[in-house]
């Protein structure tokens, strides 16, 4: 099945080199490159570039040269049918199934284990006529707010190598920020797209949970899990959301809706649109943020947006809430690791099958992985549940009827992403929770199965990008996005890391 | 001193839906080792499952049949623990939301087990022994079950197998689940107490995995007795899971891993919160047939014993037969019809269960008027039914016209002269009081009548000659 979208009409500005799905798919139609000369390029800036960052840790070479001759095809039968995505060169968090291939989560636990089965919102993106160059790197089984738990090693900002790219999609982050994939799919449990994207300079866009099928996204908390687009542009988050959303009868969590496609929606209008202001979410940050974020809602009361404070009561509950929910949910999803059927096997004697198993598990996760299993255990255990679990879930509801009130009073909440541009790597588990702490401002949209988007808004002393997250209500995907879009054409912030990607004059 | 028992059952049935609880694997019963398998059903890494809604069908039309409450809102729970038969390491349950509560099975003695509840859930796979090595077989992994919970009502072994018996009878009438228990399609685990009469309630044991009614009645009766020694002798009894031991009929305490096990259920996230609404349960309502307790009940109005209809309505294609040829037919003939020739030809169980038989019921039934009108005699009957059971053939290939023009008084008592005047001994040994010899003279005239006669009517006329 090929799932057709309508070309449009750039209105980019000139004078600038560009890597964005629009542009791209524009020289594409026109016949200024092929698919297969496209992924060429990709594919030797990935070599050239891919040794200092570490964004991809398996390259698919073949499969992107047969994909992009297939795209090629399609496009002479096709012509001015042809989907926007058709012969775009792009990659995927290694925790997506794709049927034969790797998908290695970066964890010992599976290291050699192929997928059977292709995941959904991928099936889609190929069913439009994509071209994968590889999978990216992550956090094991994406824990982590920093790339650099999982077996292949860290993933280093584009803009700095010294400093993180973020976590846990790191990978597909700082492969979209150098420019050597056109977009990525990571996921987002608790920020794990946003976060990185805002580190690397990119836009990372966290749908209303339940519209993105996560069939073959390799759970880490199944009911805050989402599979999130990152890209160059807003729009070409709405067009990767637009081909990959929608009702999914292998995931019974998916909405049962009318998707109307986003990307016809966004004009950048931001009249009467009500900005919320969260002030609890500006505390802790940088001076370089706090400036930033001003200056950007300074530009949103000049486009005619109306900026309201808002109150969210029980927001300090957020994180504690994710990490008992989060955990709880990690223990169950991560049983099935035993060694017996796939991935990795002791290789020391056992007794018998039990310590074949633990045995197995000692050896196969690392030790955040570890910690949330025996985290999550201890929540659900019959003398803990109601102190922990419980309590947790009648926070979690609270949180939903706190921003169903806040979204009475606004259309859309304002903040930053991160608290910090990209930290340098100073894992010190003594302080794991500030660790945990960062993820404020990103974790309450995964606690309430809200959108929201982040997008890069300035640059700090030391040129690192800074990140604003735009949030909405449930479904209200279409208006966050417009609002980003907003920001994005109207900002004259320019960002590039400098390291020689695949681009093209406008 | 009498020493009280008391008892719940946890009953798990295999539903008999085409394809799995949740994904679209077959449910097939003895393919091929690991077959009937898919990504979703071997937990591998990224699947979701998808709810099978036939197997809501099933347990509400198991809830109907059972007396039950069906609950408007249902969700699944995960039930998590660690076993090889298990790929997902949680088996999706129903703790929190049952499909099911509150219903009841009623005895015989009129007495009621109450029903706490009904839930679905998937099975596990199954480890194969074999050769010093184990194999794992997850052909039954996400097969859908129903567990029906009992209250602790049961006071006797007898009362057990008769709520066993009755829920078999009852699920295989809405055809839920063929209950074989030789096949584990249902499988019970025994709650069973001994306490004396005032007393507060005992120590309960769990006696796992039942698989047949003879092994149940066993081990409730060496259990009640290890019991009731216990507490004569003072001797501690603690609460505990066992197994019953095939060999010699005993139980014994399993590794207490299972009772130590903390399930740490909570409502599976990748399963939605399912509203049931009554239309759903109404049209489902609609098409529940009669069940056995009612079918027993216009059998009975029939001036069937209770006996028979017993034993014609414990198969569902037999009582569905029957039912369709009474319509027509003579009602007590017919059942003698069934539990005689019938049943001889249909000689193991599920034989009886698949009954499938040559003779149609409009046959039986015409057959069963004939002789009702005394057009023939129930011996010719007999013979008749044998041939059409075997040869599937019409009753009008064995019974002429001339069989059934029946024989006028005048002829008969011709013959029952005949039949005296030709068997002086037997006429002798008669009167000297051997009641049997009557027998040999009946026997006479229905030879010569070639079995048309009627032999009651024959044995008043030779009774009344000889006097």
């Amino acid at each position: 099945m090929l799932i057709v979208q309508k070309m449009v009409i750039l209105s980019l500005k000139g004078g600038v080199k560009v890597s964005n799905i629009l542009h791209l798919s524009n020289l594409l139609a026109h016949k200024k490159i092929s698919s297969v000369e496209l992924t060429k390029q990709y594919l030797s800036a990935i070599r050239k570039i891919n040794p200092s960052i570490n964004a991809y840790i398996n390259i698919t070479e073949e499969t992107a040269i047969a994909q992009a001759k297939k795209a090629d095809d399609l496009r002479d039968t096709l012509g001015g049918n042809a989907p926007v995505l058709l012969g775009i060169p792009m990659a995927l968090k290694d925790n997506l199934a794709v049927r034969g291939l790797n998908t290695t989560c970066c964890s010992k636990a599976l290291e050699n284990f192929k997928s059977t089965y292709t995941a959904t919102a991928v099936q889609k993106l190929f069913d439009s006529g994509a071209v994968l160059l590889g999978k990216t790197n992550m956090d094991e089984f994406a824990m982590g707010s920093y790339t650099n738990t999982g077996i292949y090693g860290a993933t280093f900002n584009p803009y700095d190598t010294t400093k993180s790219s973020g976590g846990s999609s790191g990978g597909s982050a700082a492969a979209v920020a150098s420019k050597i994939a056109a977009y990525t799919l990571g996921t987002d449990t608790a920020g794990s797209a946003r976060q990185p994207a805002s580190f690397c300079g990119v836009v990372g866009y966290k749908p209303t949970y339940g519209t993105v099928s996560r069939y073959g996204a390799i759970a880490l908390a199944s009911s805050f899990d989402q599979i999130s687009p990152i890209a160059n542009s807003v729009k070409d988050c709405a067009i990767i959301y637009d081909t990959i959303k929608g009702f999914d009868i292998n995931d019974m969590t998916t909405i049962k809706q009318i998707y109307a496609p986003c990307l016809d929606k966004i004009d950048g209008n931001v009249k009467n649109v009500k900005i919320g202001i969260v002030n609890e979410l500006f505390e802790n940050c940088s001076k370089d943020i706090t400036d930033s974020l001003h200056q950007a809602i300074e530009m949103y009361r000049k486009l005619g947006a109306e900026i309201v404070d808002v109150k969210v009561p029980h927001i300090e509950f957020a994180l504690p809430v994710y990490y008992i929910l989060g955990c709880a949910e990690i223990s169950s999803n991560f049983g099935r690791y035993d060694g017996i059927r796939y991935g990795y096997k002791t290789t020391k004697p056992y007794k018998d099958v039990d310590d074949f198993i633990a045995k197995t598990r000692s050896e196969s996760f690392g030790d955040d992985v570890k910690r949330r299993i025996m985290l999550g255990i201890y929540f659900l255990s019959q003398n803990n549940f109601n102190e922990y679990f419980l309590k947790a879930i009648q926070l979690r509801n609270e949180l939903v009827s706190d921003f169903d009130e806040a979204f009475k009073q606004c259309d859309l909440i304002l903040s930053p992403t991160t608290p910090t541009t990209a930290t340098s790597f100073d894992y010190n588990p003594e302080n794991v929770v500030d660790k945990y702490k960062a993820d404020i401002c990103v974790v309450m949209t995964n606690v309430c199965g809200l959108p929201a988007v982040s997008i890069p808004c300035g640059k700090d002393k030391l040129g690192l990008p800074i990140g604003m997250q735009l949030m909405g209500a449930k479904n209200s995907d279409c208006k966050v996005l417009n609002a980003a879009f907003a920001f994005e054409t109207n900002s004259d912030l320019k960002l590039d890391p400098g390291l020689g990607g695949v681009t093209y004059d406008i | 001193m009498t020493y009280n028992l008391v008892c719940g059952l946890e009953t798990h049935v295999e539903l008999s839906t085409k394809t799995k609880i949740f994904c679209s694997c077959p449910t097939a019963f003895g393919s091929e080792p690991n077959t009937n398998i898919c990504p979703k059903c071997l937990g591998e890494p990224g699947t979701l499952p998808l709810v099978n809604m036939a197997t809501f069908v099933y347990a509400i039309k198991a809830g109907l049949a059972l007396n039950c409450q069906i609950n408007k809102e249902v969700s699944f729970d995960r039930k998590n623990y660690t076993y090889p038969d298990l790929p997902k390491a949680y088996q999706t349950t129903q703790f929190v939301q049952p499909i099911c509560t509150n219903g009841y099975i009623k005895l015989d003695s009129g007495k009621k087990i109450r029903i706490n509840r009904i839930h679905l859930e998937e099975d596990a796979g199954k480890l194969v022994h074999s050769g010093g090595n184990t194999y794992i077989d997850c052909n039954r992994g996400a097969v859908p079950l129903i567990e029906i919970v009992t209250e602790p009502d049961i006071s006797s072994i007898e009362e057990a197998r008769e709520y066993l018996e009755k829920l078999q009878l009852n699920l295989r009438h809405v055809q839920v689940s063929d209950c074989k228990m030789e096949e584990g399609s249902l499988r019970c685990d025994v709650n069973l107490s001994v306490n004396r009469p005032g007393e507060p309630l005992g120590v309960r044991s769990e006696i796992k995995n039942m698989n047949s009614l003879s092994f149940m009645e066993k081990a409730m009766a060496y259990e009640y007795e290890r019991h009731v020694s216990a507490i004569k002798n003072n001797e501690p009894l603690i609460q505990e899971t066992r197994r019953f031991n095939e060999s010699d009929g005993s139980t014994s305490a399993m590794r207490d891993k299972v009772d130590a096990n903390d399930y740490r259920y909570f409502h599976d996230p990748d399963s939605p919160y399912i509203i049931i609404d009554d239309n759903f349960i109404d049209d489902i309502a609609k098409t529940m047939p009669m069940l056995p307790e009612k079918i027993k009940e216009t059998y009975l109005e029939m001036g069937i014993s209770e006996q028979d209809a017993n034993l014609i309505i414990k198969y569902k294609k037999v009582a569905d037969y029957f039912s369709l040829a009474i319509k027509t037919g003579d009602p007590k003939i017919l059942s003698t019809y069934m539990l005689g020739e019938i049943f001889r030809s249909l000689e193991t169980e599920s034989q009886k269960e698949s009954f499938d038989i040559l003779v149609p019921y409009t046959e039986l039934a015409e057959l069963s008027n004939l002789q009702k009108e005394g057009k023939i005699n129930a011996q010719m009957a007999k013979k008749t039914l044998a041939e059409m059971l075997k040869s599937g053939k019409s009753w009008k290939e064995y019974i002429s016209k001339s069989d059934m023009e029946g024989i006028d008084e005048s002829t008969l008592i011709s013959m029952c002269k005949n039949a005296i005047n030709e068997n002086p001994t037997a006429v002798n040994d008669f009167k000297g009081g051997k009641e049997k010899a009557l027998k040999a003279l009946i026997g006479a005239v229905m030879r010569q009548s070639r079995g048309k006669a009627n032999a009651v009517q024959a044995e008043q006329i030779i009774l009344d000659l000889i006097k």
